[in-house]
């Protein structure tokens, strides 16, 4: 019963000028948008409610649900946005679909922005990736050049403006809250919640955020039916989603599958590790859910299940390491990464991520001692549950795991005075390493000096 | 090292950034949602955030300097100092570095002698490390101008930034038929249209792997249920003779989450916003 590829989403990827509107239309597009329009606005919503779909950026709340949240309408403007910032390690769907298909984006807007009674929509879309907001731009503008967007959209009287918004450079704005900050013209920070986007969102008014893969799953789900799309996935993670595969793979890329599906079973389509090589750690859903290893290939891949085994689906980003790998090495990279992008705002994770990139840099380096591991899973439990935002519990993820898991390797840095790995064997081509102190010879900043 | 000299906006200069700023400002149903444009847009006169960019943005949008300041400084894309012709950014982090990313950086910083956030004498280009590009499927990844250069090597690296300095047109491998200058950029992210979304691929080979093997193997999503006509009153009902697949069962008993599907109404602990 092995699974099998779905491809929805991707089923058209490679066709001629996949981006236009003309290439989206030949293959069916915007059939759910004319079945939507002919369907009252609260139908459209319990249809995506009864789909099971659930938010495919990392939380996985029920996305129908969540535009149930909205008041009742009070004559005020209400909103969606589309969290098109797509920034957490290992993730890598949610760009390469806007590229190829960002057709299928703009349909689901106008599809959710129908059904919560909105007029004017938002896509925010990281700066980051200049080719992507292009193609964007151009397929809102055949929207509407087209009578998919703008006033009175196919004759139903319905009017809806979007807008394309880039960012410019914060992995904290992919937190819903901090978005919503960011596209009213401040810093990403994140709000206190309550109240919540539903209730007081963009400009206080009630609003909608939505990952890109889930608004560009409603389409399918209403041209095709609930039922349809309850046939693929689990019976509480139903549906298809994007599994992208990284690293030490032999063919990485997007692969479309239903929710459930393995490691195994993607690896085997995959090509399987490296070859000559053997898996040793991997990320379910990026670098925020704790470390899975060889043990958990059979896991499926669906909310529960990731869950129970002790981490988190995310957003399905499968990041591959072999043998060849140090597992600190890679866990001091993220701290670091949690360090830079903290925004500063509570103490919890601006501090702590701080002194976890220090900690572990002292260990990388072979200047740690066993005490510094200690330290660590304190430093995470300060963080844990304390921050802000899911920023800094996401920064502890990768630590706790890969002590529990690789304690002995940890261990081997302390007492051994430096990594037991060659760095040059992980990477795809050959080179000779050296040692990073060089580099901050060469670039002036002394070790452990924040650049201003 | 390239400077700027201190000029005051005036003449067309002003015009044209007034009538930018105006577009950019009628797209929000609130203006000071145009600040992030703005700087975009005063990137693409000056090469970066400069001190008259910032008075522009206050005085267009009725904030203080500090308050725009405090804006510009939150986000690495805004340049407090004049930037290279070319952002040339490695990504280094974990799944980047541990696949090459860390040596192409060593390579390329020796290459041009210069460190991250250090532009080359001439000007040309300015070096960084850069976080997760979403890009990791075409590891070890470089961002030329936030063009994606995928699968790089060290050798592959610095013919790009040799052929950048020396004024040919390069091309990305997924993106426009040839990169464009900082500036051109920052024009394109203030929402300004430079009419080439129909240039390059639509897909590069790793975003089609699975495309390609479900093409090769026959596999398909399953065809649309006879059902369509979801009727959301009559549950059950809609799929006619078709039984309702309820899908595989999940391996565990215990959900981690409430259960999300049907018609369930019933209330859940879960925070409604915690999607990222």
């Amino acid at each position: 019963m092995a699974t099998t590829l779905s491809p929805v989403l991707s089923a058209h990827w490679d066709a001629d000028r996949s981006w236009t509107l003309e290439t989206y239309e030949a293959n069916g597009g915007y059939a759910g948008l004319r079945r939507a329009l002919t369907m009252p606005a609260a139908d459209v919503v319990t249809a995506v409610k009864d789909s099971g779909l659930r938010g495919r950026g990392g939380a996985g709340f029920p996305t129908g649900l969540k535009w149930s949240f909205l008041p009742a309408p009070d004559g005020g403007p209400r909103y969606l946005v589309v969290n098109a910032d797509e920034s957490e390690p290992g993730t890598c769907k949610d760009i390469p679909l806007m590229m190829a298909n960002p057709q299928v984006l703009v349909e689901g807007v106008a599809i959710t922005s129908y059904a919560i009674g909105c007029h004017h929509a938002f896509i925010y879309i990281r700066g980051e990736v200049l080719h992507v907001y292009r193609r964007v731009l151009r397929a809102v503008d055949e929207a509407y050049a087209k009578g998919y967007l703008g006033k009175n959209i196919q004759g139903s009287g319905y009017d809806l403006d979007v807008t394309v918004h880039a960012g410019a450079g914060a992995y904290i704005c992919g937190e819903e809250t901090a978005l919503l900050d960011s596209l009213e013209g401040r810093r990403g920070q994140p709000r206190l919640k309550p109240p919540f986007p539903a209730v007081a969102g963009l400009y206080a008014r009630p609003t909608v955020v939505n990952n890109v893969e889930s608004i560009a799953s409603v389409p399918s789900i209403i041209a095709n039916g609930v039922d349809w799309f309850r046939s693929m996935g689990t019976e509480k993670s139903t549906g298809f989603g994007l599994f992208s595969l990284s690293g030490h793979v032999t063919r990485p890329g997007q692969y479309e599958a239903p929710l459930g599906i393995t490691l195994r079973e993607l690896l085997d389509m995959a090509g399987g590790v490296r070859e000559g090589h053997e898996l040793k750690f991997w990320t379910p859903g990026g670098s925020s859910t704790p470390l899975f290893t060889a043990e958990h290939l059979d896991v499926p891949l669906d909310y529960e299940s990731v869950g129970a085994a002790g981490s988190m689906l995310g957003t399905r980003a499968l990041q591959i390491f072999d043998e060849t790998t140090c597992v600190v090495r890679a866990i001091t990279r993220w701290a670091e990464f949690y360090a830079h992008e903290s925004c500063g705002k509570c103490t919890p994770c601006r501090e702590g991520t701080y002194w976890l990139k220090q900690v572990l840099a002292r260990i990388e380096h072979g200047q740690g001692t066993l005490e510094d591991l200690d330290t660590l899973l304190d430093v995470c439990d300060n963080i844990l549950g304390r921050a802000f935002c899911a920023l800094g519990d996401g920064a502890t993820s990768t630590i706790t795991s890969g002590i529990a898991l690789f304690r002995d390797e940890f261990e081997a840095h302390i007492t051994g005075g430096g990594c037991p790995l060659d760095p040059a064997a992980s990477a795809l081509f050959e080179y000779t390493p050296r040692g990073r102190a060089d580099l901050h010879a060469l670039s002036g900043v002394p070790a452990g000096t924040v650049g201003a | 090292m390239t400077t700027t000299a201190y000029e005051p906006y005036e003449g067309t200069k002003l015009e044209r950034l007034e009538r930018d700023a105006a577009d950019a400002m009628g797209r929000y149903p609130d203006p000071r949602s145009a600040l992030l444009p703005l700087l975009h847009l005063v990137q693409s006169e000056d090469g970066y955030v400069s001190p008259d960019g910032i008075q522009f943005c206050a005085r267009t949008l009725g904030l203080s300097t500090a308050e725009v300041s405090a804006v510009a400084t939150f986000y690495t894309q805004y340049k407090r100092h004049p930037n290279g012709e070319y952002t040339v950014g490695v990504c280094t982090n974990t799944l980047c570095a541990v696949m090459g990313g860390d040596a192409i950086f060593d390579e390329l910083s020796d290459h041009l002698g210069v460190g991250h956030d250090e532009t080359t004498e001439d000007g040309k280009i300015t070096l960084e490390r850069v976080e997760c590009n979403a890009a990791c499927d075409y590891a070890p990844v470089m961002m030329v101008n936030w063009e994606f250069f995928d699968n790089q090597t060290p050798g592959k690296a610095k013919d790009v930034v040799d052929r950048l300095r020396a004024g040919e047109a390069v091309a990305p491998t997924r993106g426009a038929a040839s990169v464009c200058s900082f500036k051109q950029m920052s024009r394109v992210l203030a929402g300004f249209s430079d009419g080439r979304a129909d240039e390059g691929v639509g897909a590069g080979p790793a975003t089609l792997e699975g495309t390609r093997l479900a093409r090769e193997k026959g596999w398909q999503a399953p065809p649309a249920s006879s059902g369509q006509e979801h009727d959301p009153s009559a549950e059950a009902v809609g799929a006619g003779t078709t039984p309702v697949t309820p899908g595989r069962t999940s391996s565990t008993d215990t959900p981690a989450a409430p259960p999300a599907g049907g018609t369930s109404d019933t209330p859940t602990r879960r925070e409604p916003s915690k999607e990222a």
